[in-house]
């Protein structure tokens, strides 16, 4: 068991150990005063916090969101406003993340807040629509076999059908994770701040040490939560 | 035991209901076989006892309690339920699955891992082997054991199955079923049982329920059904098989006296002789015999034209097999598939020739039957 | 947990508010200038979607050319197949900013950077579903063609790919959806498109010019979404077959 924590844990650690080593070299060697000014712990831990700020808050919502709205869209009352749901959030989907957030400035204006909403929003779509799709999936006998023994509907949903349908709910998830931290880095358009910050900066003033730092914190935050909820979603699936 | 009175249901949107008035009483310890083609309600009706379809008219007595004034999760926890396609849950072991009720019952935990070890026993699984496995492992005639045995754990005295052996091999069906007959005859449990099969209704059941778009049209014990079915629709569902029952039941020498065929020839016949003998068979085959009336052999029409010779013994072509006049005519018929020919010879136990009998005497039996 | 619902709540009431002020008093024009702005540059948004559209087409036909190859490759390599997917997820799950990010300091800024990255981005779903394609075929099938003396090249031409393109279109479908919003990211690093709408509006505050922008975008991801939809059932094995009729 411990054996196999570590071996859970070896590549995030090794991950950050290496995010870690970027950004103490690259405070601690600035190629210039530019970059020196720019560049400080202060400034990275600041832009760091706000960019796990942006993700956590709206990817937590955007989950016990998606997956309540995505239970009751498949009440059989609602199952038909579910299905137009379906296709809506399929459409949805299908817009880009600049092009989502450019909208909600245009109607909220700059912010952070703006921005968490906006990745809310975003991050809901492919939640719900798994939610929906994975208990939607659940075959019909098995669903009978446990109410013909005596099931009630909210034992069937928590005992057989949100089990059933976990893998897929998870999946939503993470394809919203994927997303989200892609969004993330363009909040700094919007005023979001986050890591988006440091590359854009950098952009601007043609200090390539710069761009580097945010990108490979970006890409290395990405990398990690996707690891993880990979693992998550290995972890669940012991059954096929 | 289950007293349906005037049982209906109207399916919302459709004006035809998809049962209609139906009225019903299963015994204590029967099993009750509804059978029908698809569409005829049965599945409807058996769901209604369980309240998964609410009736839209009538009643149910369960051992003299009004079911539709029950709770229906407390009812369904006491009545056994197997369906078609299992539905066993895929995320669950099969300790798990075949604890569902037990746990849904709040049983305490040593008592459902024994209640659980036994069931599976019962129904052929060992337990120490299948526990831990996961559905996904486990081959189509397994599965069902496992829906079975998930039924059976708490010992519920009705029991609801939908064409339980539906989803396997013809021979894996077959050893379930005498499995299965084999635990009722033990556990005496009331069972109402779906089917379309009208051999398997015939095999399992004390009575048989036949339904047709939404009516029963005959609840009757197996025999009463074969021998006075109701109307066509009841005798043609059974027909076939009714006949091929009775040839189970009919010994050959009980039809032999009626059959009218040429005598057989001796050995030393001359060619002209059976060639006229010939002529008249309706077979276009003579049967030989020698002094004591033992069978020889045969004489085809191809046989007298390909050999020559002058007499009988000639010509004669040995005979394969053979029937003894205290076999059934089922026994002839396999004899006669067997050969791929439309006759067979039958002799007694010293293999003294008696006659012959031809797929045109069986087809006779059934038609009489008809 | 209480910190965090009054924070939901927060931003929602924020949203409502947001929107039905802007909808009812503080710019009750919105809709009409933006009509307006597309009617006076309607030349240059034009430009800037043909654009857009250039960089994708002119990207996804590289895509396919590189993805589809690497994807038949592993699918002979097991072992292999397993590492490129691997890094292939990780090239996808790196965010689009950082990405382009590595690039600027390599290929500079404009048009090679951006599709340098989008090709990266396009690997993933083609070369996925170009190996489960083919791998996932009826073995028995493979099997009867190399019975009948076909070699390994025309099964794969004749055989294996025919029957594995429903797939690896879905894939390209998912490719195609995906540049078609990352293009308009790479407009920041100079590669042109309708994203330098997005992006000079949020810097000017000129609020038509990105609602072109980020509608303009999404009609095209719509637009190309739904084409590359019809194509797939069109195209498909299915859809080719008539009915015999004596």
């Amino acid at each position: 068991m411990l054996q196999n924590l570590w071996k859970w844990l070896i590549i995030p650690l090794i991950m950050l150990g290496i995010g870690a080593a970027v950004v103490i070299y690259t405070v601690n060697n600035p190629t210039d005063s530019i970059v020196a000014r720019m560049l400080t712990y202060e400034r990275v831990f600041r832009v760091i916090r706000e960019h796990m700020a942006l993700l956590l808050v709206s990817m937590i919502g955007a989950t016990i969101v998606g997956v309540l709205g995505g239970i009751m869209l498949s009440r059989p009352k609602l199952y038909y406003i579910g299905r137009v749901a379906e296709n809506i959030v399929n459409i949805g989907q299908t817009v880009p993340s600049l092009a989502v957030l450019a909208l909600f400035y245009t109607v909220l204006g700059l912010g952070f807040r703006v921005a968490v909403f906006a990745l809310f929003i975003y991050s809901i779509l492919p939640i719900l629509r798994n939610t929906f799709a994975g208990i939607d999936g659940v075959e019909r006998s098995i669903v009978e076999a446990a109410r013909g023994m005596g099931m009630n509907p909210f034992r069937v949903l928590t005992k057989i059908e949100l089990p059933i349908a976990f893998p897929i709910i998870v999946a939503g998830i993470r394809t919203a994770i994927v997303i989200n931290v892609g969004a993330a880095t363009l909040a700094t358009f919007i005023g979001g701040g986050g890591l988006g910050d440091l590359i854009v900066t950098g952009l601007s003033v043609h200090r390539d040490m710069i761009i580097f730092t945010g990108a490979v914190i970006a890409a290395i935050t990405a990398i990690f939560l996707d690891y993880m909820i990979g693992k998550v979603e290995e972890r669940v699936v012991r059954w096929t | 035991m289950i007293k349906l009175e005037g049982l209906s249901k109207i399916f919302p949107g459709h004006t035809i209901p998809a049962v209609k008035d139906l009225n019903l009483e299963v015994k204590e310890g029967d099993v009750c076989v509804l059978v029908g083609p698809s569409g005829c309600g049965k599945t409807t009706t058996m769901k209604m006892i369980n309240r998964l379809y609410e009736p839209t008219g009538g009643k149910i007595y369960i051992r003299g309690e009004e079911a539709l004034k029950m709770d229906p999760i407390k009812l369904r926890l006491d009545i056994g339920y197997v369906i078609q396609e299992i539905g066993l849950f895929p995320h669950m072991t099969i300790e798990e699955n075949v604890a569902t009720v037990p746990n849904e019952k709040h049983w305490p935990a040593d008592q459902v891992k024994q209640k659980v070890d036994e069931v599976m026993t019962l129904v052929g699984l060992d337990p120490n082997v299948f526990k831990s496995r996961y559905p996904s492992a486990l081959s189509g005639g397994q599965r069902q054991r496992v829906g079975v045995a998930r039924a059976m754990v708490s010992d519920p005295p009705i029991m609801l199955m939908d064409e339980p052996f539906g989803a396997v091999d013809p021979i894996t069906r077959a050893r379930l079923q005498n499995e299965f007959l084999r635990i009722q005859e033990r556990m005496g449990k009331t069972i109402v049982f779906v089917t379309h099969d009208i051999d398997e209704a015939i095999k399992m059941s004390d009575t048989i329920a036949v339904m047709r778009e939404g009516e029963l049209i005959q609840h009757a014990t197996p025999s009463d059904l074969l021998s006075a079915p109701a109307d066509e629709f009841v005798s043609n569902l059974v027909g076939r098989n009714r006949s091929i029952k009775r040839l189970h039941l009919i010994r050959i020498n009980e039809i032999l006296e009626d059959v009218n065929r040429a005598k057989p020839i001796s050995e030393d016949a001359q060619t002209e002789e059976i060639k006229k003998q010939l002529d008249q068979s309706d077979i276009r085959t003579v049967i030989v015999v020698d002094r004591n009336n033992k069978l020889k052999g045969i004489i085809g029409v191809n046989d007298l034209k390909r050999t020559t010779g002058e007499v009988a013994k000639d010509y004669c072509q040995d005979v394969s097999d053979t029937v003894t006049s205290d076999a059934t005519l089922n026994d002839a018929l396999s004899v006669m598939l067997e050969l791929g020919e439309g006759y067979v010879a039958v002799v007694n136990e010293d293999d003294q020739y008696e006659g012959t009998i031809t797929l045109g005497d069986l087809l006779n039996v059934v038609k009489e039957d008809n | 947990m209480d910190q965090f619902i009054s924070c939901m709540g927060n931003f929602f009431s924020r949203a409502v508010n947001g929107i039905v002020l802007s909808a009812q008093s503080e710019d009750p024009g919105i809709i009409m200038r933006t009509i307006d702005y597309l009617s006076r540059r309607s030349d240059l948004i034009l430009d800037l979607m043909l654009e857009h559209l250039w960089l994708v087409v002119f990207t996804l036909v590289i895509a396919i050319a590189v993805s589809v190859v690497v994807g038949v490759i592993i699918s002979y390599y097991e072992s292999f197949a397993q590492t490129v997917l691997g890094i292939c997820q990780v090239l996808m799950v790196i965010p689009s900013m950082a990405m382009l990010a590595f690039m600027v300091p390599i290929f500079g800024i404009g048009f090679t950077t951006g599709v340098v990255a989008l090709v990266l981005y396009s690997l993933l779903p083609i070369v996925r579903n170009t190996y489960t394609g083919i791998r996932e075929l009826d073995p028995a099938i493979v099997e009867a063609a190399k019975g009948m003396g076909m070699t390994e090249r025309r099964v794969l031409l004749k055989i294996k790919l025919p029957l594995a393109r429903p797939v690896i279109m879905a894939g390209i479908r998912t490719a195609a959806v995906m540049m078609i919003g990352i293009a308009a990211i790479a407009a920041y690093v100079g590669a042109g498109g309708l994203g330098e709408l997005i992006f000079s509006g949020i810097s000017r505050g000129h609020q038509p010019m990105i609602i072109a922008g980020a509608i303009g975008v999404s009609i095209i991801a719509v637009a190309f979404d739904y084409l590359l939809y019809w194509g797939e059932k069109r195209f498909s094995v299915e859809g080719r077959t008539r009915e015999v009729t004596e």
